[in-house]
């Protein structure tokens, strides 16, 4: 690709945070190759809290991941702001998600080793200026666990505790896959007003993937993918609080 | 405290077993490295020290009996500094309470002096009076295996007279760090022994006032060691000069220098086994927990953190199990070299220790063992920190496994499943079952060297002293006599063969290279010394010709057929040409055997003898020994035998000091190897055996297919241990070769049995840990999480 047809796609409308051009990805597991997007446009505004809806295997991970900067794609162009992140380098992408990617996943993944604060205090310790790792925790309702370790917290504990260290960096926009997977729906309606308050609070870009339609409903707006491409998109006119979801 | 270095405490504290595991083989490698190098450096300062504090000579030379008048001659020699004459006589010893024969050296001193050369340093008592002529000093390692202090009285029989003598001190000299009787191979403080007098009563009780018989000189910088020797020998050559030597032919400094050279083998040999077992384990059980975190990787990741920085992370992890490693090995190492070094400092007659520990053995230990740790580990460390997150995050896919070769071949139905199970992992990863194999086997190794020592001198002292030496007594004459003295020796009492033997000292010659011994003149149908081949058949002496030992064909490197140039020693020193006839299998010494017409006729001699081989019953060698003494043409007795069996008390000591380092070291890598393995199976197993558990089979049907791997592979690797332990001696026997002898690498069943033992044992404490560990196995937390 040129670099003026790359001049082309940059980001001019005013409050976009990611502008998603043409992405693809294609990954080649030794004979077949299996293409998890098929290419994607799309554009994520500031302070939106937005969902990505789809079926197991529709290729959320895979975008929420390239948007984080934990992958790259195999075509096409991924803006953050001005940063064109599919030219960055390792070094680059590591210092775009130290400063500015939240991540929140399926499974928590928190350290087992290390207590609930230390859990957060392991990013924010490399962050330019976070918040303590107990005020990150109080904000997710757990300032009276802080010295658990995880195996001493339940599931829905555990997932705040990971949404914690996501925003104790004060993250410009959070990325979550899955934060309700694992957990039932009422731990899970916990974790997701959570999210919303960090959300309204700090105005933290938000993107939540989901399989579940239900939490869908919770959004600005709703992304749907299927097969590896953008199938619709659609603005809620009314959201619903974490707390009327059903799933 | 940093989170993240929380982490690594903590995650260290919970593999604390392993990572001991691991420090305990770097404790090990550390440990021998610092303690050999530390000894070989001390033996060294300290002998330097002591030689030169005490005026060691560097050229010697001893002659039938020169006038004081020479000394001028001596010290007018161009490159000579000091010259000391001395008047050394071979004297028989009494002592009370010790009815074996005892025999010694006296040594002139001058009086009321410690001497201008090979000045003896005075460990207890003092130095003799002047006018008070029964006085002497004795070497003290002597003094020690006789009980004798100072104020003590012993008889001696000097050139026939008897003399009682007053022991007022004991004394250490350079001369006789190793203190050994002429024409012995080993020590025997009990039977021989140094003392020193003052010089008028010693010339006058052997007929040498005004005169000398041996004389030590040193040189000046710069100066021409060969050079001096020669007009040595030309000025000595009149008065039955012997050949001048250096100090290299020096039988004290060779036989340390030996040591010193042995020393610098274990000091690199050992610690490259250690430091290569380490790397090995390091790199498993890296690799393992970070096949474990990845997740936990690709998060830290996800955070922001570099890769540069999760590989310092796991870096630190290594280094600090290598720090312990390091710290241990450090203390271990001044323990045991200190240890060493004492014991050395008491084998030899060493007056001090200076424990010498250069900084650069520490420095070179610690950087040695973290560049080897880090190496070890950078495979993972760089696997973890190239991880792309995205993937990270993924569990790892399942294992790819395939029926096993054996399996293919059709003999799947005679394994039930867990043995099936067992033969895919071992065949799933071939390099890392190698791995295990190999390091159990060179611990095994590593404790065959422990045994070989002993099994080696029983076999030195087997072949040389039961099939080829086989006279119980050698009584060396004073000078060449006719073969009629043998007959006086045939009709004592006891005495069931004699054999007259030629001694002559020679320099041999072939091309450029040339070596200083004797060559032995025996009968043609010589029985007690008999000739063997490299199958130990006897080989018969033609009736010209020399034979050399092996080693000594080797150095001159001739071979049957060749010419070989001798340069007679002694009397009218004629160099002659003679025809190497064969070689024969030896393990002490550096000897050459002629028929005795032969060397004779060489020599322009008629059938004269310098000495009697003598086989006797053994109820009647003490008595014998002692009408020996008492011939006045008779200068010494040897006697081999004895010799032996102190020398076994001397270096007990020191070999089972050695045994049970070598075999503690060895159990320590088999134990770190196999606890480590099975560690690990058991973690990258844990979901498997858990959910077996689950359906319903016992703990002990699930250890046997954790632990029946690891017992699979220890089989395997101790026939493969065995076969290294072997490599492992034939090596270090190649480097203890001397001149003074070599070491068959001979292996006992003993020494094998003990290996494989110590390899069980210790795998079966590695099982006992683990079966604890398999009783926690808990299934219903292996079976929520997901991996
Ligand atoms: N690292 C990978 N290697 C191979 N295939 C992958 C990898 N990651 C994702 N895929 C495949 O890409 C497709 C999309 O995956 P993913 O984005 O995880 O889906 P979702 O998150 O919507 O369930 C799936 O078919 C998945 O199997
Ligand atoms: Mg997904």
């Amino acid at each position: 690709m040129s670099p003026q047809s790359q001049q082309r796609h940059s980001p001019l409308e005013p409050g976009v945070v990611f502008h998603v051009h043409g992405v693809t990805k294609v990954y080649q597991m030794g004979e077949v190759s299996v293409h998890a997007l098929r290419g994607v446009d799309l554009d994520l505004y500031n302070g939106e809290f937005a969902v990505l809806l789809g079926a197991s295997g529709s290729g959320k991970s895979t975008l929420l991941n390239i948007l984080g900067g934990l992958d790259t794609p195999t075509d096409g162009h991924v803006f953050y702001g001005e940063r064109d992140l599919t030219r960055a380098d390792e070094g680059e992408l590591t210092e775009y998600r130290r400063y500015h990617v939240g991540f929140v996943f399926q499974f928590y993944n928190l350290i087992p080793s290390l207590t609930a604060r230390e859990n957060v205090a392991v990013v924010t310790e490399i962050a330019r200026s976070p918040m303590s790792p107990e005020k990150a925790l109080q904000m997710v309702e757990l300032g009276q666990r802080l010295d658990h370790f995880p195996a001493q917290l339940s599931g829905g504990e555990q997932q705040r505790v990971a949404i914690a260290r996501a925003i104790a960096k004060n993250p410009d926009v959070l990325l979550c896959d899955e934060p309700t997977g694992a957990l039932d729906s009422k731990t899970g309606i916990v974790v997701l007003e959570a999210l919303q308050r960090v959300n309204e609070e700090l105005g933290t870009t938000t993107v939540v993937i989901t399989h579940n339609a239900g939490i869908a409903q919770m959004a600005n707006r709703v992304i749907q993918l299927a097969d590896g491409r953008i199938t619709d998109v659609r603005a809620n006119a009314s959201r619903l609080p974490p707390r009327e979801l059903t799933w | 405290m940093k989170a993240l270095d929380r982490k690594l405490w903590r995650e260290l504290w919970a593999m604390r077993m392993q990572a001991a595991a691991i420090a305990l083989v770097i404790v090990s490698g550390i440990g021998i490295f610092i303690m050999s190098l530390s000894t070989l450096h001390s033996l060294y300062q300290t002998r330097e020290t002591f030689y030169r504090d005490n005026h060691f000579a560097q050229v010697f030379a001893s002659v039938k009996r020169a006038p004081l008048s020479v000394l001028q001659r001596l010290e007018a020699i161009a490159g000579v500094d000091q010259v000391e004459t001395r008047v050394v006589a071979y004297v028989n010893l009494q002592i009370e309470g010790f009815s074996d024969p005892v025999s010694g050296h006296l040594l002139s001193l001058p009086d009321n002096s410690p001497g201008r050369l090979n000045r003896v340093y005075l460990r207890q008592g003092r130095l003799p009076e002047p006018g008070r002529d029964s006085e002497v000093l004795v070497s003290y390692e002597f003094a020690r295996a006789q009980g004798l202090e100072p104020g003590d009285s012993l008889g001696a029989t000097i050139n026939g007279r008897s003399k009682r003598l007053t022991v007022v001190g004991l004394v250490l000299s350079p001369e006789y760090i190793y203190q050994i009787a002429p024409g012995a191979v080993f020590p025997d403080y009990r039977h021989y022994g140094v003392l020193w007098m003052a010089r008028k009563p010693l010339a006058s009780a052997y007929d040498m006032d005004g005169a000398f018989n041996n004389v030590a000189l040193t040189l000046t910088e710069g100066s021409n060691e060969q050079d001096v020797i020669d007009r040595l020998d030309n000025i000595l050559d009149r008065y039955g000069g012997n050949g001048a030597f250096a100090r290299e032919d020096q039988i004290s400094h060779r036989f340390l220098s030996e040591e010193l050279k042995q020393q610098r083998t274990i000091a690199t040999l050992f610690p490259v086994i250690f430091f290569g077992v380490a790397a090995f384990l390091l790199n498993v059980v890296i690799s393992r927990l970070i096949s474990l975190e990845r997740e936990q990787i690709a998060s830290l990741k996800a955070f922001g953190y570099s890769n540069v920085a999760i590989g310092l992370h796991y870096g630190k992890l290594v280094l600090m199990i290598v720090g312990v490693g390091i710290v241990g090995g450090i203390g271990a190492g001044i323990w045991m070299g200190r240890g060493l070094s004492n014991m050395y400092m008491d084998f030899y007659s060493l007056p001090y220790m200076i424990f010498v520990l250069k900084p650069w053995v520490i420095v070179a230990a610690a950087v040695i063992s973290m560049l080897v740790a880090i190496l070890g580990t950078l495979h993972a460390l760089r696997k973890a920190a190239r991880l792309p997150p995205a993937q990270a995050m993924r569990p790892e896919p399942p294992a790819l496994y395939r029926t096993t070769l054996v399996e293919r071949l059709g003999l799947q139905r005679r394994f039930s499943q867990p043995t099936r199970m067992i033969l895919r992992q071992i065949e799933r990863r071939p390099l890392k079952s190698l791995l295990t194999t190999l390091g159990i086997a060179l611990s095994c190794g590593v404790i065959m060297i422990s045994g070989f020592q002993k099994g080696s001198i029983d076999y030195m002292v087997k072949v040389q002293f039961g099939m080829s030496q086989r006279e119980d007594l050698i009584a060396n004459f004073t000078e060449p006599t006719s073969l009629r003295a043998l007959y006086s020796l045939r009709s004592m009492q006891g005495v069931e063969r004699v054999e007259g033997v030629r001694n002559v000292a020679v320099r041999l010659q072939f091309e450029h290279r040339s070596r200083r011994t004797a060559i032995q003149g025996i009968a043609a149908d010589a029985e007690l010394t008999r000739l063997l081949d490299t199958r130990l058949q006897r080989v018969t002496l033609p009736p010209d010709g020399i034979i050399l030992n092996d080693y000594l064909a080797q150095l001159l490197q001739v071979r049957p057929g060749d010419r070989l140039s001798i340069q007679v020693l002694e009397g009218s020193r004629p160099r002659v040409q003679v025809t190497v006839a064969g070689t024969v299998r030896q393990y002490l010494g550096m000897n050459a055997y002629m028929q005795r017409e032969a060397l004779n006729r060489l020599l322009g001699e008629g059938h004269a003898i310098s000495g009697a081989l003598m086989q006797v019953d053994s109820r009647y060698q003490g008595d014998i020994h002692n009408e020996l003494r008492q011939m006045p043409r008779v200068a010494g007795v040897v006697e081999q035998r004895a010799a032996i069996s102190s020398f076994y008390d001397t270096v007990a000591e020191t070999i089972v000091f050695f045994a049970f380092i070598s075999t503690l070291l060895g159990g320590c890598i088999a134990f770190g190897v196999v606890y480590n393995s099975m560690r690990i199976a058991l973690s990258e197993r844990n979901r498997e055996l858990a959910s077996l558990r689950v359906l319903g089979f016992e703990r002990s049907e699930v250890a046997y297919i954790l632990l029946g791997e690891l017992g699979l592979l220890t089989l395997v690797a101790i026939p493969l241990g065995m076969a290294i332990g072997y490599g492992l001696c034939l090596y270090m026997a190649s480097q203890f070769n001397s001149d003074l002898y070599r070491v068959p690498p001979v292996l006992d069943v003993r020494v094998y049995a003990l290996a494989a033992a110590v390899i069980i044992v210790s795998a079966l404490i590695s099982a006992v840990m683990i079966w604890r560990n398999l009783a926690r196995l808990d299934m219903v937390a292996v079976l929520k999480t997901r991996e």
